[in-house]
This record gives C-alpha cells, structure tokens and sequence, in this order.
C-alpha cells in the first residue's frame, strides 16, 4: 500500500494498493497547498482506514508544475516516507494524465499540456499503445504557439493532476520496465533572478 | 532541567534551513543548511533560490538532527514549525515537510511564529529569561522591537522598521564601499581600523517630531543613501574614499539608533531587561555598545550564543516546548505559511480542527 501526492497543479493526494485507489482526495484550488495538504493526508487514511505504518512507500508527483505548490506536495511526500522510513517514488506529474486518457480507451498520439504561468506552459507528448501510455517528449517547457504538432493526435490541458491515477501510472511504468533515474523536481526554468549591475548613483 | 517534552523544530523563513530538538529547556540538537552561498553573486537572498534550497536540505538536515540528538523519530513528543513571518514559498516547504511529518508519526503540531521564536532561543541557556523582558531581533529580514511580557502568552510589538531591515542596510552599504555579500561581516570587519566619529551620518526616526509616532520604529533607508551620497561626494572630488572611516561611522549610526531604541523601551516600560536576538547580533560593535549602555543604565544584558541568534530550529522547538508546558492545545493542520504573521499570533491556529 502506498501514499501518492501530487500538488503539480492543484492538491491531490491518494492511497493505492496495487492497481486499485482506496482512497483519493483533491482540490483544483492553486493557491492553498499548503493550508489543505496535512488535512487531506489524514483524510485519505481515514478514509481508507489505514495507519502510516501499513504503508510501504510515498509516490511524489515531481512536477513539471509552478514551483511554489509543486514543492509543498514534495516537501510533505518526502518528509511523510521519513516518517514513516518508507523509501520515496518519484513520478513525472503528466504520466497522470496520459494514464487517464489512456484508462478512458484513447489510443495514438496524445499532448498533455499543463499551465506553466507567465504565458508558458509545461509539455509532453505521449504514445498510447495496447499496454499503457509512453513518453515520447518532454516534459518541457515553451509558449502555447510553440507547442509542438499534435493534428494526428489528442491534446489534453489538464487542470488537475490526480495523485491515484499517479500511482497506478507508475506502477505499469515499472510493471513495463519503463523507468526514470531522477530525484528532484521539474523546475523546467531557472529561478528568476536578476543579476546586480553597475550600481545606480543617487546623487546627480 | 532536564525533563520536559522533546520538541523537533522546523524553520524555513528566510535562507537557513533549521531543524533543532530540545528536551523541555534542554538543547539536544541544532542542525542548519544555509543557503547564503547561492545568493552571494545575487546581492541579497533570492526567495525562489531559497526556497529551492530549502527542499533539497529539508531531509537531510531532519535526518542530521535526529542523529546529533541520538533520538528516533519515535522519541519526539512534538513537532514545531514556523509559520510566519518570512517569504512565503520558503515558508511553505517547512509547513508542508512539517504536517507530514506530524501525520506520518501521529505527533502533535505546533505552527509558531518566527520572531517569538526568537526570544524563545534564550530559554535554552542556563539561567532562564526573566519577564517582562525587552526583545530588539535584527537580522537581515527583520528589526524588530518587542515587549514580552509572557513569552507564551503575551507580546507586543512595541516598533519595527518602516523600510529596510538594519541588515538589509549592511548589505547594500558594502555594496557601496565594493564589499562583498553579506555585508554585516565585511563591514564589521574593515571597520575595525576606522574612527566611528569621522563622519556623522543622520539617525533615521530620531527627531524630535518623530518621539510619538515612530517612537520605537526603525528606518535605515535614508541612512543607506546619505552613505551611498556622501561616497559619491568624495569620488567625485578625486579624492579616495576612507572606507574604514565609512564603515565605522555608518555602522555607530545603526548601532546607536538600534539601541538608543531599545534602551528607550526598557526605560519607559521600567523593564532592566534586554534580550538581542538575529543575526545582526553577530555584529561586534552591536554586542559592545549593548553591554556598555546596560552597564550604565543597570539593565541585565542577554544575547543567546550566536548559533541560536540567526534563524534556527531550536529556538522553533524551545517556543514549543514552552507552548506544552504553559497546556497549548496543539495547531489544527489547516494553517497555511502567513509571510505577515503579526507577533501577537505567538502560536498559530491552536486547536484548530484536525480532522
Ligand atoms: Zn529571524
């Protein structure tokens, strides 16, 4: 059994054992991360009737996804696995949704897009076979005109990001030996940060 | 004492990733990840760099503190975290790491605030803090003056700065003079060869016309540019810059309006207790100028040892600690990261619906 959280877009949160989501609670809200994330993890396993314990391992949604709410969902998902000395998953936020469109019987070509803000938007395109969804690009980063083409296929702008369908995704990622090293969030961009120039005089 | 409810702390409000436990009034450990480095080429702390630092080091400084304390996450009775003030991005990943936390182990949660916490931090000492005590926390995110009367239960903000914090003002005034970041250090250090008296630089917000309204508040803005002028001033005569002088003389200018402030409180209040606190307590001339004036005007002197002056997580624990110990029912998990936490909100949502 294990906890999933994805806070990408807005607040998911999920407990899933195997293939199947016992309990799943979720807000679109993009600004309160914070405020819901420790009340939706005790829901959840209230819900679902399960103490911390019983669980083996913490899938966090690492993105890509605003930074400032992406980072409460990892912060909570890393610090839930060492407190319960659980090892932590880490999962690409889109396979969400391409798990989604995929469980909804879509097959081909498929474009998930998500809101990147400051007129930009995260990206991944997806291959949706028989066995499951595959990453073919990204994720990545760009203005929506410079998407990339996606007229033989489904576009999807996700408003959400569900921590269950989180979870099942990567475990058919894994089950299909699809599987990613990495350890840290999409960011996708640099912190915006201006480097001092010359200083300005005050004096004329 | 030695008894008391062990109390891990989380702090993330600026650019130190703190993490500390105490045992009631006891320190068993004081684990800090700072971020200073990263914003060192950038002039001044970077919210979004800070707040990226701050997740990286969020696991491996808990994991550092459990194992200086040689305690188990089972061993803790309590987990305490700072809400407020600070940058709110930083802030969230404390508040986010510290509810799972809380839920993962079934432990109480105290959400606390930041500046209380720092007069929390004098608890850890030996000879515990009397109250009413005057509270003056400068760092480069804050200039605060408190009346703590009840450091659980009653504070008040007597003033604070109305623009740049004292070492917002160290910082962009080294800049001036071609120190590097962070300024406090640089400008303590070359100001050892100066003659604090060589230039009279204004005190903001000490004329007469200011004693109502800003009697206790702080303004170091005018102050940065009548330095930033006078430098100018002497370049353009062709003349070299005496940045001993400079820096001395800028540096008697905060000290004096820091404490001329503070000292003003503890005689106006009655109150023969000071405590400093924040990392501008670093500062050399601050502690002596403070020491001398408590001398002469017979009020007891405290500054915490410098590793709890700058943002920590034990001072966060030690407020928690103290917060159990007067019966505080623990905070809800609703609160959220309140970049203007006022310090009046000594703790934050308590007994806030949990479920
Ligand atoms: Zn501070």
């Amino acid at each position: 059994m294990l906890l999933a959280i994805d806070t990408s877009a807005g607040t998911s949160v999920a407990l899933v054992e195997g293939d199947l989501v016992l309990a799943e609670r979720a807000t679109e809200d993009t600004m309160r991360h914070a405020e819901v994330i420790g009340e939706m993890i005790l829901g959840v396993l209230a819900d679902a009737g399960v103490s911390p314990s019983s669980l083996d391992s913490v899938v966090a949604g690492m993105g890509p996804g605003p930074f400032t709410g992406l980072r409460v969902g990892i912060a909570a998902a890393r610090a839930f696995a060492l407190g319960i000395g659980a090892p932590i998953i880490p999962a690409v936020s889109h396979d969400a949704v391409a798990f989604d469109a995929w469980s909804a019987g879509i097959r081909g070509p498929l474009l998930v897009v998500t809101d990147a803000r400051r007129r930009e938007v995260y990206w991944s395109t997806y291959e949706l076979g028989d066995e499951g969804p595959a990453r073919a690009e990204g994720p990545a980063l760009c203005a929506p005109g410079d998407l990339p083409p996606h007229s033989d296929g489904q576009r999807i702008d996700a408003v959400q990001v569900s921590a269950g369908s989180l979870a099942r995704a990567e475990r058919q990622n894994r089950g299909r030996g699809i599987q990613e090293q990495f350890s840290e969030p999409l960011y996708l961009r640099s912190p915006d940060v201006t480097m001092p120039g010359a200083r300005k005089r005050v004096s004329q | 004492m030695t008894d008391g409810p062990v109390v891990l702390g989380i702090e993330t409000s600026c650019d130190e990733t703190g993490v500390g436990i105490v045992r009631g009034s006891t320190l068993l450990a004081n684990v800090i990840a700072s971020s200073m480095d990263e914003h060192a080429r950038y002039g001044g702390v970077v919210p979004e760099v800070a707040a990226r630092a701050h997740l990286e080091a969020m696991n491996p400084t808990l994991e550092a503190a459990l194992a200086e304390a040689g305690l188990g996450l089972d061993e803790i009775d309590a987990i305490a975290v700072t809400s407020g003030p600070g940058l709110s991005g930083a802030l969230m990943v404390g508040v986010g790491a510290a509810k799972a936390l809380a839920v993962a182990t079934g432990k109480p949660l105290y959400a606390v605030n930041h500046l209380v916490g720092h007069v929390g931090a004098d608890v850890l000492d030996d000879d515990a803090l009397e109250y009413p005590t005057i509270a003056l926390l400068v760092s480069g995110g804050h200039t605060s003056l408190l009346l703590v009367r009840d450091l659980v239960g009653d504070v008040e903000l007597l003033g604070e700065t109305i623009d740049d914090a004292a070492g917002e003002a160290f910082d962009k005034v080294a800049r001036v003079l071609g120190l590097p970041y962070p300024g406090g250090p640089q400008i303590d250090r070359v100001a050892k060869d100066g003659d604090p008296k060589a230039i009279h630089f204004p005190r903001g917000l000490m004329q007469a016309k200011d004693l109502e309204k800003h009697r206790y508040d702080f303004s170091f803005s005018g102050l940065k540019t009548a330095v930033a002028r006078w430098v100018e001033r002497t370049s353009d005569a062709g003349e070299e810059v005496p940045v001993a002088d400079v820096a001395a003389s800028f540096r008697e200018a905060v000290v004096d309006v820091l404490l001329t402030k503070a000292f003003r409180a503890c005689a106006d209040f009655g109150i023969p207790r000071l405590l400093l606190g924040g990392g501008v307590v670093a500062n050399a001339r601050v502690r002596q100028v403070a020491a001398e004036r408590a001398e002469a005007a017979g009020v007891t002197l405290r500054i915490p040892p410098l590793s709890l002056c700058t943002d920590n997580g034990a001072m966060i624990a030690a407020l928690g600690a103290q917060l159990i110990a007067a019966g505080h029912a623990p905070s809800g998990l609703g609160f959220g990261a309140d970049s203007t936490l006022p310090v009046t909100e000594i703790q934050v949502d308590e007994g806030g619906r949990a479920d």
